[in-house]
């Protein structure tokens, strides 16, 4: 008993059955077997184990040897050969059918390929900066009464010294930076304008900048500069531009120490295309800056083993603690550090809390690209399927003479995975013809990373798995059918077999009209922004911001300008009418509750601002050069008003501190000034001169606007001839505030009308499926009487029923999605009824012209024709 | 054309053939050439062996009787043909030659054939 429990190790025999040749398996077992239990009784079970391995191993021998080929006499290749030729026959013998296939697919596998490069675009965002997992932005929240929690960047100037003095253990470097600005380069006689920031020397060092040239200690010295290898090329040509000197807006002179590589799109410094000393820019700044002027940014890295939520606990309280009464100490300034791996994403805060960003647009893309791709896998296999149907006397013949199961199997994978890979020829051909448009829709710079083997492994792979996914009906089922069978012809899909078809479709149209009435929802929303009233006449109005120079004799450009006949007005303001971002408190008037924090937009303004921009004064008077008096008065807005409380605002008075008491002379209408999406802000006018650098210039309707220009920049160029004449128009500021908008409901159209397509694609190869399922019965019933118009509605019925019950999916879906995206703006368009029924129609006029084709086509066969075929 | 001469390893394996008898099959050939030679060998190496010396028609074989300790299996049993016996009288007489054209030795030596 106990013998029979110990036999030969069982892995060991089937392996030497695997390899042995029939005919010496039952002495070779024997052999084994005698020899393993002789082992057994001279040593141990173990050795004889051990020695039975060893023993089938050393069967590996030529004559021992299964052949393998022997078995098969066909080779795999010729076989491979043949369904290459038949596959390739098929493709050509159906071109419609073909084309319509594989650009289907090939259509969805370029779509998915472009969002996937854009969403892996977003997620490396910052990534070309070493350390940016340690890297973060000091942020603030501030308490305001009446808007709550505001979280921004802007930090005072001293931040900076304090984060290192008193917490200097959790950095590794800290930097004031500038925000990006705007500056011309001067070197001889070549200006250029050119974004850049000044920072501390330790900046290029923590951004781990690819120095060129030079090394990353080039801003040590307070009158260096680095450049990044664009600005070099632009201002130096070829020249070496170590140690060259150059002036940054005629204000600072510097020398060159080192030229950086420039930095690449998808990081938040791609703009830096200078990088100054942070020392230079402080020596311009006035003295009176506190802990109030939150005019900066702080950047910070922690130091190695950091935690960031450590370290961004512990500097929470660090403004709080020195900043004054008159500072803003009751806004109760709270400070966090906001990573730079997070900042591109998840920017958006929400009464202090990050609540996302960008992200959502991330998932929202990448769950369409894989809707879009998902539908053309489906359509594909759809037509795949219904194509090969009629393949089933193939599969008889080859059957009846003596095919294997499996190499039909072979074939059929080998035919879709042959149209896998044309389409994916095809989409990466279309990738690379569309990623241009592409990117300037989506404002990127996206290649297609050729050289990268995680593209291709995905691609690849995804392209075997639709191939597969797709011959999988016609490779598993229909090779299982009796030849006889099938060749009889008494093979019939049942009635159940179009079902999966039919909720497929369905499914298709149901995310196409739910993207279409996403689209228009989009376009509803912008057109309904830009058509709310703005207050002011944006119409052939310009900006200029004026250099130091130009500004010191305003009056007299003034002047100049006015006298040239071509400009109707020039008026000064602090900042631009499209982006006031001055805000100011600290102000009393009568009737204020005491415990009311107040905040109030500011724009510091020439007297004749309000006849420049045409605003709509509706109480009271505008500022006017009669009354000397007005160097202390208040234009308010409407909010103001409702703000503030007033009853009668005219004569009102506003005590604000040390500035003096203001009276309000006038109440204008409101005006965008900011977000079209936000409701207007409390807002007011003062006149001041010297702090206002903005020039408007209104010009007269009847000049020419490249004259107008011209003259306007000669004038200029008389006053500052270094400086070059940057100006823009008022209406195309106000147009950019719709970029990201316009750029959602481009997309999304581009995204809706791909997915119409695409399910079109997916009807016509069930119409033309079902069209000639029923040859036949259209066949008899032609005889019978039927007219082409009874044929037409029987074919097309069906279809109209599917898409009214996708129409029925995707209606509250969209309109929950829509009015969840709409809660995102405070001035919003209303969810017409229209929208609806706009999209469902659309949806089905498409089907009609798309079934009709079919239907007409097969209903105009001649019943001869068709019931002959038997 | 198939090869007539012997190997070392095959001219030992058919003389254990001739010695073995009715026991002549793979398994036991290895033992017995194990004890003998005191060198190892595996059955796969000898099975090989009798293989190619069938092919050259020096043995032929044929299934003889199951046993139990082979788990009812049978052995292929190999036998001497009469020109696998003239090639070993062959390769005898070749090295008897040469033994007896060596001076030093030829006195001493004698197979009492």
């Amino acid at each position: 008993m106990k013998k029979r429990q110990t036999i030969p190790p069982q892995l060991a025999r089937r392996f030497l059955c695997w390899f042995l040749r029939d005919e010496l398996a039952e002495e070779v077992e024997g052999d084994l077997e005698e020899k393993f239990y002789i082992t057994i009784e001279q040593s141990s079970v173990r050795s004889a184990r051990a020695n039975y391995w060893y023993q089938v191993f050393h069967y590996v021998r030529p004559f021992a040897l299964r052949s393998f080929k022997s078995t098969y006499p066909l080779t795999h290749y010729a076989m491979f050969q043949n369904y290459f030729k038949i596959g390739w026959r098929n493709l050509f013998k159906k071109k419609g059918y073909s084309f319509i296939n594989i650009s289907g697919l090939a259509i969805g596998m370029a779509v998915a390929i472009m969002i996937g490069l854009w969403v892996y675009d977003e997620l490396s965002f910052n990534t070309y900066h070493e350390n940016y997992d340690r890297i973060a932005w000091v942020m603030q929240n501030q308490t305001f009464s009446g808007t709550g929690i505001q979280t921004n960047n802007n930090e005072p100037l001293q931040l900076a010294p304090e984060l290192r003095e008193n917490y200097g253990t959790y950095f590794e470097h800290v930097t004031m930076a500038t925000f990006l600005q705007w500056r011309t380069l001067r070197q001889g006689e070549k200006v250029l304008t050119k974004t850049g920031y000044f920072m501390e020397p330790s900046a290029p060092e923590m951004l781990t900048l690819h120095m060129l040239s030079g090394t990353r200690n080039g801003l040590n010295d307070p009158h260096s500069v680095l450049i990044s290898q664009s600005t070099a090329q632009a201002l130096f040509d070829d020249q070496d531009p170590i140690g060259e000197v150059i002036q940054i807006s005629e204000q600072f002179e510097v020398k060159v120490t080192g030229v950086y590589e420039d930095i690449p799109s998808n990081s938040t410094f791609a703009g830096m295309q200078f990088l100054a000393p942070w020392e230079l820019n402080e020596s311009s700044l006035p003295d009176w800056l506190g802990w109030g002027n939150n005019w900066f940014q702080t950047i910070v890295q922690i130091a190695e083993h950091t935690d960031m939520s450590q370290a961004s606990a512990a500097i929470k309280d660090a403004k709080k603690k020195r900043v004054t009464e008159d500072e803003g100490a009751e806004y109760n300034p709270q400070l966090f550090l906001h990573p730079l791996s997070r900042l591109h994403l998840y920017s958006e805060f929400e009464g202090g809390v990050s609540v996302g960003g960008r992200i959502q647009y991330v998932w929202m893309f990448g769950i369409i690209g894989l809707f879009v791709l998902l539908l053309a896998c489906i359509n594909f296999m759809n037509l795949s399927t219904a194509r090969s149907e009629k393949r089933a006397k193939e599969i008889g013949v080859r059957k009846a003479i003596g095919s294997l199961r499996r190499q039909l199997v072979h074939q059929f994978f080998t035919e879709s995975i042959l149209i896998a890979a044309l389409a994916f020829v095809v989409a990466l051909l279309l990738v690379q013809l569309s990623l241009s448009s592409f990117n300037e829709v989506a404002d990127k710079e996206i290649g297609v990373p050729w050289l990268n083997p995680w593209f291709w492994l995905l691609g690849i792979g995804f392209m075997l798995l639709t191939g597969l996914l797709a011959g999988s009906y016609p490779a598993l089922y229909l090779s299982s059918l009796g030849a006889v069978r099938v060749l009889k012809g008494t093979f019939k899909a049942g009635r159940m077999a179009s079902l999966p078809r039919k909720v497929l479709v369905t499914v298709q149209f149901a995310v196409s009209v739910s993207l279409i009435i996403g689209t228009l929802v989009v376009f509803q929303q912008i057109q309904h922004v830009k058509n709310r009233p703005i207050g002011y006449n944006m119409n052939r109005l310009l900006t200029v911001s004026l250099s130091s120079a130009v500004n010191e004799h305003y009056d007299v450009f003034r002047n100049d300008l006015l006298q040239t006949g071509v400009v109707e007005e020039v008026a000064k303001s602090e900042s631009p009418i499209t982006d006031s971002y001055i805000t100011n408190s600290g102000l009393t008037w009568q009737g204020k509750d005491p415990g009311m924090q107040e905040e109030f937009v500011s724009m510091r303004v020439s007297h004749e601002f309000g006849k420049t921009i045409d605003w709509n004064i509706i109480e009271g008077r505008d500022f006017s050069r009669d009354f000397a008096s007005d160097s202390m008065a208040f234009v308010i807005n409407e909010s103001a008003v409702e703000y503030m409380g007033l009853k009668n605002p005219i004569g009102e008075q506003v005590d604000w501190g040390s500035s003096g008491t203001y009276t309000i002379i006038g109440v204008v209408e409101d005006m965008i000034t900011q977000s079209p999406y936000a409701p207007v802000k409390q807002m007011f006018f003062f006149i001041n001169e010297d702090r206002s650098s903005m020039a408007n210039i209104k010009i007269k309707p009847d000049v020419s606007m490249p004259e107008a220009l011209a003259t306007i920049e000669q004038v200029y160029q008389q006053h500052d001839p270094l400086e070059p004449f940057n100006y823009s128009f008022v209406d195309e500021q106000y147009a950019k505030k719709f970029g990201n908008e316009v750029r959602i409901g481009t997309l999304a159209g581009f995204f809706a009308s791909l997915a119409i397509f695409i399910s079109c694609l997916g009807l016509f190869g069930l119409a033309s499926y079902t069209a000639e399922q029923r040859t036949k019965e259209i066949g008899i019933r032609k005889v019978l009487g039927a007219s082409i118009t009874n044929l037409w509605q029987l074919l097309s019925k069906d279809f109209l029923g599917l898409i009214l019950l996708a129409c029925v999916m995707a209606i509250p879906l969209a309109y929950y999605f829509a009015r969840d995206w709409l809660q995102n703006y405070d001035y919003r368009t209303d969810l017409h009824w229209w929208i609806f029924a706009l999209a469902g129609l659309g949806a089905l006029m498409v089907t009609i012209i798309t079934v009709s084709y079919q239907a007409i086509k097969a209903a105009q066969l001649n019943p001869v024709k068709s019931l002959r075929s038997e | 054309m198939k090869e007539t001469r012997l190997g070392d390893f095959e001219e030992t394996v058919l003389l254990l053939v001739g010695i073995l008898g009715e026991e002549a099959y793979a398994f036991k050939l290895a033992e017995e050439f194990e004890s003998q030679t005191e060198r190892s060998v595996s059955i796969g190496a000898v099975h090989s062996t009798l293989s190619r010396l069938a092919d050259k028609g020096f043995l032929t074989s044929e299934m003889g009787k199951s046993t139990a300790e082979r788990g009812g299996r049978r052995k292929r049993i190999y036998t001497i043909t009469a020109y696998g016996r003239r090639a070993l009288e062959i390769s005898r007489d070749f090295k008897v030659s040469l033994w007896k054209q060596y001076p030093a030795f030829a006195p001493d030596f004698n197979f009492g054939v």
